[in-house]
């Protein structure tokens, strides 16, 4: 439904099919405190050949939408409602021994530690290796599979490959590990790459590496990307559509201009008002007030109401809002969208309230 | 953040204003090492020095392994110095006893990044904010209870919430106990250590207005620990950019943002994503190549050079001094100057 809909203007070069499509995915975890709903009702599709970009805080269901999609989750979390149609097929009804073809295969993953997500008693080589035979036959003797992962390890800016596919995770860098993770990750060719805050570990200069290599990677495969990040910087830099979620529903889904330069859901406005910039010469940051909601007590109707710097106490608010379209490949969840039609919260004005301080030398010390 | 006095006399004595004053400071670690093996050293900090006036946010910048924190740790008297001066105050930090250290401490208070970690979890908020006045002997029972009352109002907490445990708090709010416990003693100065790098990005602008808000009501000066650079942009007069525990570029905030002399500040501040999809600067910035050399094993010379762009012979032989640059502020490079690019 929804993001789903009005894909049409999609050029030639993209199929027809959507290569990944959610469908109203639900997912509830059962804790000591009762059934919480992590992702209720998240609908979008990805493309092939095309990055989105997943936005939201903690707790909002970002990851939890892909990653129970994928079957990814603990033993106590079950998707109760939807379906997640990767070409054709549905994940969430499919047999665990298909999925696990897929994963890993057609569909590679990225996570934010990569000293947690890579064996640390295994090669990096070794480990690669394990992907190729389960998931690439064709490569038939360990020859063929090892010369594959000097050139994977190549590809991902390793230096020295062919020593480096004998070592162990700890003796490589945060950097080189993320790029080690990459390379199994594509190491079976997969039409779609899921990353889930691939960069947050990461100290910028590296990140800026890891997405410059991404950009690239994903230019010479063709790969989608599905990027699961809290950094907007990130989103702005790399996606071609935005997906945002609050209190594990999709609140926003548009364009990544649109997002940025029109968005029409409240919490995306506040949002880009309260990051501090490079270029900031504002002296209060328009914050948002309170705390993201605790998904086990969502507030009644609009979950982000209780924040609202739009709702203004008014009625409809404890009404939950209809997804409605605003615009080409826009969705908006709120009662009161109109009222943003217009709005660039990247204009705002800057205020310069703090008083020149004339430039003085600095005195040595 | 406006703190810095216009009024300031043309040639004053930097000691008579600075609050607090870092000299030369070098602080090594040993690490391994045991029976017939020699340790290793962690060179952390190598001969740094800056200042921070009253009411005045000095930023450290600079990536992880850059020694920003174990400066932050050493002027609290976490760590001995292993050399090098620190003044606070007017007092020497590093060679101060156990009962010189709480001494300072009255005045000079830190605020960890972790709130979760940071606060103990079998203790009130009242009585975790109440413990720092009873170590130091302040006021009565009741007197101790009205200030906490006070503390949390003044970070934005409502009073009756004293009688929670940490763990019934966000992240946020959690900071925001954090704070009140640092100003529980009506320090002069906080050391910040990363202190909204943990929280959700929604309420980092609520922390960050509150610090700036605190600032201006109750005369504090910080220094302020970071490596989000949107962050410290507003919150810093000035910076100091810090690569492998050597300063590479130190000055006014704004001057070092519009135009960073040093190579490393170029490179960091260049690969900062803009969140603005019209203005990507994928494919236009300056990417570092290579990883962070050891803190065990610094380059001779320049400890950028490894991985500069403008490197020679020059800068493997000599370590460049902290000099005056085209723009107002310090910069430590043989070929300082501006970017080549965008």
């Amino acid at each position: 439904m929804t993001a789903t809909q009005n894909r049409g203007r999609r050029s030639a070069s993209s199929a027809t099919d959507p290569l990944l499509k959610l469908d109203n995915l639900t997912t509830e975890f059962t804790t000591l405190t009762g059934v919480v709903r992590g992702v209720n009702g998240a609908s979008f599709q990805v493309n092939a050949g095309e990055t989105i970009g997943l936005v939201g805080e903690s707790g909002s269901g970002k990851s939890v939408s892909v990653l129970s999609a994928l079957g990814l989750i603990p033993d106590s979390a079950r998707v109760v409602d939807g379906h997640a149609w990767f070409r054709g097929e549905d994940l969430v009804t499919m047999r665990p021994r298909r999925r696990a073809d897929i994963l890993g295969g057609e569909i590679g993953m990225i996570f934010q530690d990569p000293m947690t997500a890579l064996n640390p008693v295994m090669t990096i080589g070794a480990q690669i290796d394990e992907s190729l035979r389960r998931h690439s036959p064709e490569l038939r003797t360990r020859r063929q599979r090892r010369d594959r992962i000097v050139e994977l390890l190549t590809d991902v800016g390793i230096p020295a490959p062919r020593e480096r596919v004998d070592g162990y995770p700890h003796q490589f860098s945060g950097g080189m590990r993320q790029r080690a993770m990459i390379a199994m990750a594509l190491a079976n060719r997969p039409q779609l790459l899921i990353a889930d805050e691939p960069t947050t570990a990461l100290d910028v200069t590296v990140q800026a590496q890891i997405l410059d290599l991404l950009l690239k990677l994903q230019a010479d495969t063709g790969s989608a990307l599905v990027m699961i990040t809290h950094d907007l910087g990130v989103i702005a830099e790399i996606a071609k559509d935005v997906v945002v979620m609050y209190g594990g529903r999709i609140v926003e889904s548009a364009p990544v201009d649109a997002i940025f330069h029109s968005p029409r859901h409240p919490y995306t406005v506040g949002l880009l008002a309260s990051l501090p910039r490079l270029d900031d010469r504002r002296a209060v940051l328009p914050a948002i007030a309170g705390q993201p909601p605790d998904p086990r007590h969502l507030p009644a109707g609009c979950a982000f109401q209780p924040r609202c710097g739009q709702s203004h106490g008014r009625e409809l608010c404890l009404q939950r809002p209809p997804l409605a379209m605003v615009g080409p490949d826009h969705i908006s969840a709120c009662h009161f969208h109109a009222e943003l039609a217009g709005l660039d919260p990247t204009d705002a004005p800057e205020d310069v309230p703090q008083t020149e301080v004339p430039a003085q030398p600095e005195e040595e010390e | 953040m406006t703190a810095r006095a216009i009024d300031r006399p043309t040639m004053p004595a930097p000691e008579d204003r600075a609050i607090l004053r870092v000299t030369d400071l070098t602080k090594e670690f040993a690490v391994g090492g045991g029976f017939l093996k020699k340790a290793t050293t962690v060179h952390a900090v190598n001969g740094i020095s800056f200042h921070v006036e009253p009411r005045e946010t000095v930023s450290l910048v600079g990536e992880s392994g850059c020694g920003k924190t174990t400066v932050g740790k050493t002027v609290m008297g976490f760590y001995r110095p292993t050399s090098g001066a620190i003044q606070f105050d007017g007092r020497e930090v590093g060679t101060l006893n156990r009962a010189g250290l709480r001494s300072i401490r009255r005045d000079l208070q830190y605020v960890f990044q972790d709130p979760y970690a940071s606060l103990p979890s079998r203790a009130t908020v009242n009585s975790i904010l109440t413990e720092p006045l009873e170590i130091h002997g302040v006021g009565t029972r009741s007197s101790r209870q009205a200030r906490a009352s006070e503390l949390l109002d003044l970070v934005g907490l409502r009073p009756a919430l004293g009688a929670r445990y940490p763990h019934e708090f966000s992240g946020g709010q959690r900071q925001r106990i954090g704070i009140a416990r640092a100003l529980a003693l009506e320090p002069k100065m906080l050391i910040l250590d990363e202190p909204v790098s943990a929280l959700d990005v929604s309420v980092q602008a609520q922390v960050v207005n509150l610090l700036d808000r605190l600032q201006d009501e109750l005369n504090l000066s910080y220094l302020f620990i970071a490596h989000d650079l949107g962050v410290v942009r507003h919150i810093s007069d000035r910076i100091v950019v810090m690569y492998l525990g050597t300063i590479v570029e130190y000055g006014d905030v704004e001057e070092i943002f519009e135009r960073p002399q040093h190579p490393y500040t170029q490179a960091l501040l260049s690969a900062v994503p803009v969140p603005d999809p019209r203005n990507r600067a994928m494919g236009r910035r300056r990417l570092l190549q290579g990883d962070l050399p050891s803190p065990t094993n610094i380059p001779s010379g320049c400890a950028f050079r490894t991985r500069c762009w403008r490197a020679t012979e020059r800068c493997a032989l000599e370590s460049p001094e902290l000099a005056p640059s085209d723009s107002t502020a310090l910069s430590a490079c043989h070929y300082t100057g501006p970017g080549e690019h965008a």
